[in-house]
């Protein structure tokens, strides 16, 4: 599967900053892109844009050649915010959070190192790390084709960090899950993707 | 063990209010027929064993009237309450769901009534409404709703754009998936604990409109009525006849903040595990 990014423009407000300027890219499903950029120039806007949160002002999102707006129902692309306590809702225990995603296998919610005993709890009884393989766990689903990763293990500490990307690189190669990975930690990028874009 | 002991201490409050209500509801709607008989073989009698709380300058006994008229306040709070309450919710969720025009039209009305005082707007419509009962209960519902309506409105608006919302989209969820599983939870903690605070400010105006006579005709014993007619006989050296019908009212209303507060102690993440 490919998803492409065509000619695609976006600003948050009419006469304000052109956030993209007629990008495009290509990212197919057996790859690992990695997205670099400084802050401010747009690389949570693209994964929005390319998992379908916000609709290019120009240009189009296709995924296999169809636009992405005309999936309904479960969005093959699955995007991982980088706030994980603003991802779940504070009033559902995390049993219910998982339930969200499409048929999360077990197998994935015990790679990731979640225990039994978090999923009786409240989103506001785990920390920051464990929410985030709640959150991992959830976009995991058995449709998903394509997984952003938005800056999701700059808050962790090293040991976690390493346990999730080891996950995940297995994970997304087994499936053939195409994996967009956005970080400002340019040795991370080189060491986990096939290929580094800079946006500029 | 500590941990336990907070959360027993919650249910004890919200038990013990619950109770309170409930026997000043039953034996005041008990009391009807004594709190109207009139007995000039007993007048001004100050507080003893048999009467409680005295009787007043025709023989009445006061125990009797002050539950009496809290009974009725109660139930003219729940209901005014509860009407109020209904009216928030649906005008709260649709300024914020229905689109631009409606929300303007809303928060203007929402500002509109806050901008007038309370007591005004419902001295107002109780006049218009050719006073006693109806005309309290539609006046209290009508001035009180704003605040709760403002509440949800906000709160639905801030939930559309929270980011787990979102997500659920993304996941495929419907718009009643999503407002089931994701908004009620947070919506109905609000609203019932707004409905239950909104009780002791419908008891209290309720009172204080009849105690300024544009409300209950002075048949009805209401707590307000008794007030009213106790000032009178208070510089005569009668203290009863207002210090405890004025104590119960604040102890009836108390007990509403207590039910409150305990509810929202319960139904909030942050204490559930305690």
């Amino acid at each position: 599967m490919t998803l492409e990014i065509k000619n695609v423009s976006y600003q948050y407000e009419e006469k304000g900053r052109q956030i993209l300027d007629h990008f495009s890219l290509s990212i197919d499903s057996r790859e690992r892109v990695g997205l670099e950029a400084p802050s401010g120039f747009g690389k949570t806007t693209l994964c929005k844009l390319l998992s379908g949160y916000l609709e290019p002002d120009e240009g189009e999102i296709l995924l296999d050649g169809r636009p992405l707006s005309s999936y309904k129902g479960y969005c093959p692309v699955q995007m991982i915010w980088q706030q994980p306590e603003f991802a779940v809702n504070p009033r559902l225990r995390m049993k219910e959070v998982i339930l969200e995603g499409d048929q999360v296998e077990e197998r994935i919610v015990r790679e990731l190192g979640i225990e039994d005993d978090w999923m009786r709890r409240f989103p506001g009884e785990l920390s920051g790390g464990e929410l985030q393989r709640f959150s991992i766990a959830r976009a995991l689903g058995k449709r998903t084709c394509f997984l952003l990763a938005d800056e999701i293990s700059t808050m962790l500490d090293l040991i976690t960090q390493s346990q999730i990307w080891d996950f995940l690189l297995r994970e997304t190669e087994q499936r053939e899950i195409g994996l967009v990975a956005v970080s400002h930690d340019r040795e991370l990028l080189d060491r986990i993707c096939t290929r580094v874009v800079r946006l500029s | 063990m500590k941990m336990g002991n907070r959360r027993i201490r919650v249910l004890a409050g919200l038990g013990f209010s619950l109770t309170f209500l409930a026997v000043v509801c039953i034996w005041g709607s008990l009391s009807t027929e004594t709190a109207r008989v009139t007995d000039f073989s007993r007048v001004n009698i100050p507080p003893c064993l048999r009467y409680p709380f005295g009787t007043d300058w025709l023989g009445r006994d006061m125990l009797a009237r002050t539950l009496k008229g809290l009974s009725m306040s109660i139930w003219i709070g729940i209901l005014s309450a509860a009407v109020s309450a209904a009216v928030a919710l649906v005008l709260g969720i649709t300024s914020a769901t229905m689109g631009k025009a409606a929300d303007s039209v809303i928060s203007f009305l929402i500002d509109l009534i806050m901008g007038v005082p309370h007591i005004l707007l419902l001295i107002l419509i109780s006049v218009a409404l050719g006073k006693g009962l109806r005309g309290v209960i539609i006046g209290v519902s009508l001035t009180h709703w704003p605040s709760l309506a403002r509440l949800i409105r906000a709160e639905v608006i801030q939930l559309r754009e929270s980011p787990y919302i979102q997500i659920a989209r993304r996941l495929g969820k419907g718009r009643w998936y999503i407002a089931g599983k994701h908004m009620l939870p947070h919506l109905i903690p609000q609203f019932i604990v707004g409905l239950v605070l909104l009780f002791p400010h419908a008891i209290l105006h309720e009172s204080s409109v009849t105690f300024l006579g544009f409300g209950l005709s002075t048949e009805q014993p209401a707590i307000g009525i008794v007030l009213s007619e106790a000032m009178k006989y208070l510089v005569t050296g009668k203290w009863w006849l207002a210090l405890f019908p004025g104590l119960l009212l604040v102890f009836t209303v108390v007990m509403f903040y207590v039910m409150g507060e305990s509810l929202r102690k319960l139904l909030d993440p942050n204490s559930v595990h305690q």
